[in-house]
């Protein structure tokens, strides 16, 4: 419909309206993931991720703004006691003749005491305390982080991706260990995740599309009595809730001795799926006969026509087919929550989910580096085959 | 050669002994090209089907022998508060979010039928959701959502709402599930594509003659658009039914259930029934009643769409 130029400018006012809402989860999702985590918790939030450089032991680095000083304060190393060697930021008043007002622990009890001390700096109200920025995660050891206590002004604050982050939320899953030929292997739980989910994604398409192409063809090309009824009940299957299935699924997979494994998540592929064999049939028989007739002619089998003509010929539906089960198991929750045990065998869906059960609610920009790790690749495969993928939806619709 | 084709029901011992060569060797080829699937049918949904239905009459554990209890399972499900609350819980997800879905899918779809400059970005740009995977979905909108920190909130404030009306969402009784709903509205893409297909399938001739008779643009919305658009719309009303009722890796992930039960979806108390509590034959029993729901829905929406879909032959 072509459009007057009012309705137009409507159309596009309402468009951009609606991607800059259903966009903005994205742009969220990325700025959070490349913030220091002391800007992610913060209201009103920052829009952009900042990157903070200050003085600290003489050398100028990235900092971390801990906290703004709110009482005029003091910066003191203690001499003696048990405390002895410490560098601490007290309140003016606990510090008097040389004499710090701190706690000792003895035993498993604090005790107040005064230690001696010796004066570094006095810091007014409203400076701030940084913390240098060590690229490494809070639990792994090194050099401890130095600190000091620097006025507002002599902050620099500039925008700046903190790329690490990625690095941290990969490191952040833990570390597996594995031996190969006697020589031991160190690669964080993210690159097993990733392994896992591409051995059920990639053996799961070969065999899906493979098994669903053959039934596909035995429905559409292959005139035998009872076809339709067994197509039908086929597609019925479709309508059955996976609640239904579930429980007796799980016996038959313990029975197996396959729970913990990643197979009960792609053997299954490998005897076709209700859907694929109903999209490759549609496929199928749109295919001229003549063609299947004239290779029989030629004494060509019927295998010998599926795997030599029909294939080659409907390459664009086994790409959706290919597709779509590649997509499906990249994202599938529920099953590898089911038949999966041990962290080791976990796909990136449940890894991420185990990740957020165990450190969620606080580090969001790690959770955010990890999430947009995982919904990459999949944006990425679905540019490069925008055209299959569309396609494919579209036609499930339009034949349902 | 298309007559044997048109029979329908399974051949039997006698039918095949009456067959030509040519008939025999189409059977089995047939079946040796569907054998694959035959054998996956009958192992991962044949079995799985009936021993469901069996273990739904049962006592069972996986850990131990299943133990026949008769009706025991259906009965228990009438005193089972949580249960109703599970119910009731997915039958306000699906009517409000199913409805508002299609809405708002089928209003996109319109809008990106139009023909203005940049349409090829616009759809991508709406697309794009509907294939994030639901983990990463779940935990982006835990962080959107949060009552203290979140985006959504911050913006809400920025239109001038007062900060003391903001709900906490997901840690609100009553706001847990619109938080939900409007997460799912995000991913409607998918349908906007199913819709987009078919719009684009009807003829343009249509409208050519509705504008010579002065329709307005309402009026062939109302009189072209969605007659023709009928059968993909119940399409995508089936399909929503089948999902909406099925609900589970978002509350899972996201609320627990919670709060006070808020999002026990029904998938949701049947998953912790089986893999928590270990009651798999009430777990079953619960799954053949959602299966009843969603066949009599869909039924349903089928005796409704006979009267009002228009189909083309």
């Amino acid at each position: 419909m072509k459009l007057s130029k009012p309705k137009r400018v409507a159309v596009h006012a309402l468009l951009i309206a609606g991607s800059v809402l259903f966009l903005f989860p994205f742009v969220w999702l990325v700025t959070t993931s490349l913030k220091p985590i002391e800007q992610t918790m913060k209201m009103p939030p920052d829009w952009l991720p900042r990157a903070s450089y200050a003085e600290v032991g003489g050398e100028r680095v990235q900092v971390v703004r801990e906290r703004q000083l709110d009482q005029p304060s003091v910066l003191v190393h203690i001499t003696d006691g048990r405390r002895k060697g410490e560098r601490l930021l007290l309140p003016e008043a606990k510090y008097q003749d040389g004499k710090a007002a701190i706690d000792v622990r003895v035993a498993d009890r604090t005790v107040p005491t005064q230690a001696p001390a010796t004066l570094e700096k006095r810091v007014p109200e409203g400076w701030w305390l940084v913390r240098e920025k060590l690229e490494r995660l809070a639990q792994e050891e090194g050099p401890p982080a130095r600190w000091d206590c620097v006025p507002a002004d002599a902050v620099e604050t500039r925008v700046q991706p903190a790329w690490w982050n990625y690095k941290g939320a990969i490191r952040y899953t833990g570390t597996y260990e594995f031996s190969v030929l006697g020589a031991t292997f160190r690669v964080p739980m993210f690159v097993v995740y990733l392994y896992n989910t591409l051995v059920v994604a990639v053996l799961g398409v070969i065999g899906v599309t493979l098994a669903s192409a053959l039934a596909a063809y035995g429905f559409a090309r292959v005139p035998w009595p009872g076809r339709r009824v067994c197509f039908a009940i086929t597609l019925s299957t479709m309508m059955v809730p996976f609640a239904v299935t579930m429980v007796p699924l799980y016996g038959i997979f313990r029975a197996l001795g396959w729970i913990g494994t990643l197979k009960p998540l792609w053997v299954p592929a490998f005897f076709g799926g209700a859907f694929n064999i109903f999209l490759l049939r549609q496929f199928f028989l749109t295919v001229p006969q003549d063609l299947s007739d004239a290779a029989r002619i030629d004494g060509c089998t019927e295998f010998g026509i599926f795997w030599r003509i029909m294939l080659p010929l409907s390459k664009p539906a086994l790409a959706v087919v290919a597709l779509f089960h590649f997509m499906y198991a990249w994202k599938d929750f529920m099953g590898p929550l089911i038949y999966l045990q041990k962290q080791e065998t976990y796909t990136l869906s449940l890894g991420l989910q185990f990740y957020q059960s165990q450190h969620g609610g606080s580090e969001w920009h790690y959770l955010m580096a990890a999430a947009t790790l995982m919904i990459l690749p999949i944006i990425v495969l679905f540019f490069f085959t925008q055209r299959t993928f569309i396609q494919g939806i579209s036609t499930t619709g339009l034949k349902g | 050669m298309r007559t044997v084709a048109g029979l329908n029901g399974l051949a039997s011992g006698r039918m095949i002994a009456a067959m030509t060569r040519k008939q025999r060797r189409d059977l089995r080829n047939g079946l040796l090209f569907i054998s694959p699937w035959i054998v996956g049918f009958c192992v991962f949904m044949l079995y799985p089907i009936v021993s469901s239905l069996f273990f739904s009459f049962c006592d069972y554990s996986v850990l131990e022998r299943p133990v026949w209890t008769g009706a025991e399972n259906y009965s228990g499900m009438v005193h089972d508060e949580v249960f109703w609350i599970s119910l009731r819980n997915t039958a306000y997800y699906a009517a409000v979010s199913l409805p508002l879905g299609m809405f708002v899918a089928l209003a996109l779809a319109i809008l990106l039928n139009t023909q203005v400059r940049g349409m090829t970005v616009y759809r991508t740009i709406f697309f794009l959701p509907s294939i994030v995977p639901i983990v990463a979905m779940a935990i982006l909108w835990l962080w959107i959502f949060n009552g203290k920190y979140g985006v959504l909130n911050y913006s809400l404030s920025l239109v001038g709402l007062p900060t003391r009306v903001l709900p906490t969402w997901l840690d609100s009784k009553q706001w847990a599930m619109p938080a939900l709903i409007i997460m799912g509205l995000w991913g409607v893409g998918y349908s906007v594509v199913i819709y987009l297909a078919g719009l684009q399938d009807i003829p343009v001739s249509l409208y050519e003659s509705a504008e010579i008779d002065g329709a307005s643009w309402w009026k062939k919305t109302i009189h072209i658009t969605i007659p023709m658009l009928s059968p993909v719309i119940y399409f995508n009303l089936v399909m929503g039914i089948i999902g909406t009722f099925q609900i589970f890796a978002a509350p899972y992930i996201m609320t627990n259930g919670g709060p006070e039960r808020a999002t026990t979806f029904y998938t949701f108390y049947l998953f912790n029934l089986a893999f928590e509590d270990l009651r798999m034959g009430y777990a079953c029993a619960m799954g053949w009643v959602l299966f009843l729901i969603i066949l009599s829905l869909t039924l349903l929406a089928t005796r409704v769409s006979q009267r009002h879909v228009h189909y083309e032959r």
